[in-house]
């Protein structure tokens, strides 16, 4: 285990230069989406949207549902390219499996990574909803593990994907046909419930609905959204550790022939 | 002490290698002794770089056995691994960090606590001649200087065994020699080397003993010295002639212990080359030029497969 850390220290030693752009970037995602859709939109169907929103206006939806999806990006992205880099243009996996480090510590240094680039991403988030007053009570402070959860889960399946490709053509058609659908429809936007029966259980079955879930209950402080809780953890937990293994599998076949 | 003192430091038989049905490497054997400069010696396909990484246990052993520093690369990867430098064939330094970080992460990963890391990471800058660059970040380097890094990177953990995968392919002749004359002073410090090469004359300057490998067997073993005195004579004789393709037709029969015909040229393999020289000049044999030179191991090799080292 500490050894895998060292991988973790490695991404640390290069993020140590980049962080104040990344920081930016994430301060500048949820503002822009917090005020053209939470506001701008938000005073278009405030009216309506009442009763389906849970009572909640639309910005105090929206706020935690943002977060969650965009830990679920920069989750996948920091899955893909920087992964495939690793593996194929810079082969930095080669260079650090010519030293006691094995491919299982590569993977679990990546998703330590990973769940520290979520940790700053959903803290700094959480900072920007508490400016637009949106959290009920320090309940809220749990959105950030839960986001992490997410995050590792989409994490572990993205890698495994990664580890299959032979160039970078099938990211573009992962974020396409993918991502952008779950971001859409997997309860960020609106409740799933508005959408054809068929369609919701769908949704349901996509990790980034119960790491919406999760994130919007603890951030609302809201029972009825929390009901299904020790579900949607024991699902992100089942899927994290299913690609995990998978991933493994994978990435082991590429690095050592 | 761990088994790195003993006599050899790397035994393989019939160390074989299979990717699908494709045999890369075929049975074969050989030790390496410690202190010693080990050379695989082959052209492109040989089968070196796959045997290499079976030594380096980055890739899996079909079937045969082989026991690097005493121990079973199947069982105790981890282990050798620890105790091993390796310089693949293509650098995969981290362009991410500066030359320094470059070596001290390298460290990290090997376990070396901080304060021996800075220390091993100003010494093998020194050694490599990149203190100067050891701010820098690693893509404007020369193609030398991120050789001599990887080397540097190789020694970070004082390596019972140092693997070189053709180190200097691909580099300009002056940088080559700046990169030969460090290994030779490793060499000389002790270090146990396994280099793999396809240049005849880095094999002759480096290795002690080599083999040669081709279509993945080992086709001779021996220092460079026993293997162009077995398989060659001392001195060649190439003739280019006029019409390009000779049409030899036994002209030049008898004249020396050995004729072999190139496209370009025909070799003539003969203990005395000036008197071969004249011999023919007496013949009347209409020669565009001719040039006699010393034995090297592209002779060795070109009369074991019939074919030279670098097509």
């Amino acid at each position: 285990m500490t050894i895998a850390a060292r991988v973790l220290q490695r991404n640390l030693l290069v993020y140590r230069r980049t962080w104040r752009g990344s920081l930016f970037g994430s301060f500048m995602t949820p503002l822009l989406y917090l005020t053209a859709m939470g506001l701008g939109l938000g005073s278009l169907i405030a009216t309506r949207g009442g009763a389906v929103l849970g009572g909640y206006d639309y910005l105090h939806f929206l706020g935690p549902g943002i977060l969650a999806a965009s830990c679920m990006q920069s989750a996948v992205f920091e899955s893909t390219f920087p992964i495939m880099g690793k593996i194929m243009w810079r082969r930095n996996y080669e260079a650090m499996l010519a030293t006691p480090l094995e491919v299982g510590h590569l993977l679990i240094g990546e998703l330590l990574w990973i769940a520290f680039r979520v940790l700053s991403i959903s803290s700094v988030f959480l900072v920007i909803l508490t400016v637009f007053g949106i959290p009920r009570s320090p309940l809220a402070l749990l959105a950030v593990p839960a986001a992490i959860l997410t995050g590792l889960a989409f994490s572990a399946a993205v890698i495994g994907f990664a580890a299959t490709q032979r160039n970078d053509a099938g990211f573009s058609w992962m974020f396409r046909f993918v991502v952008n659908p779950l971001f859409l429809f997997s309860g960020t936007f609106f409740p799933i419930t508005q959408l054809p029966e068929p369609v919701q259980w769908v949704a349901a079955a996509t990790p980034l609905y119960h790491g919406v879930s999760l994130v919007r209950g603890t951030i609302l402080n809201d029972a009825a959204i929390l009901s299904g809780w020790p579900l949607h953890v024991a699902y992100l937990l089942a899927f994290f550790g299913v690609a995990a293994v998978i991933a493994h599998q994978l990435l082991r076949r590429r690095l050592v022939k | 002490m761990p088994p790195s003192l003993s006599e050899v430091l790397v035994h393989a038989r019939r160390l074989t290698k299979r990717f699908g049905t494709f045999t890369a490497v075929d049975a074969v054997d050989f030790d390496v002794r410690t202190g010693e400069a080990f050379g695989f010696l082959g052209p492109n396909g040989a089968g070196k770089t796959s045997t290499m990484k079976m030594i380096a246990c980055s890739s899996p052993i079909t079937e045969g056995d082989l026991t690097v520093i005493g121990m079973d690369p199947r069982a105790q990867a981890a282990q050798i691994k620890a105790h091993l430098g390796v310089v693949p064939q293509t650098d995969n330094l981290d362009a991410e960090l500066t030359v320094r970080e470059n070596l001290e992460m390298y460290a990290r990963y090997f376990d070396i606590p901080n304060e021996v890391a800075r220390h091993r990471t100003d010494e093998l800058l020194e050694f490599v001649q990149l203190s100067e660059r050891a701010d820098d970040q690693v893509d404007p380097l020369s193609g030398g200087m991120k050789r001599r890094l990887t080397i540097a990177r190789s020694l970070i953990n004082e390596p019972d065994l140092i693997i070189l995968d053709e180190p200097t392919t691909g580099l300009d002749p002056q940088a080559r020699h700046l990169l030969w004359e460090r290994l030779y002073r490793l060499k000389q410090r002790g270090a146990t080397l396994i280099i793999t090469t396809h240049y005849m004359d880095e094999a002759e300057q480096l290795c002690d003993r080599l083999v040669v490998m081709d279509k993945a067997k080992i086709v001779a073993e021996g220092s460079p010295r026993e293997l162009i005195e077995r398989y060659s004579t001392r001195e060649v004789l190439e003739l280019r002639f006029p019409d390009g393709r000779p049409g030899l037709d036994g002209r030049l029969e008898g004249l020396a212990e050995r004729v072999e015909e190139l496209p370009d040229r025909v070799l003539l393999y003969t203990a005395d080359g000036e008197g071969t020289l004249e011999a023919i000049h007496a013949r009347d044999i209409q020669i565009d030029s001719a040039l006699v030179r010393r034995a090297t191991l592209e002779d060795v090799f070109l009369r074991l497969t019939g074919r030279s080292l670098v097509e």
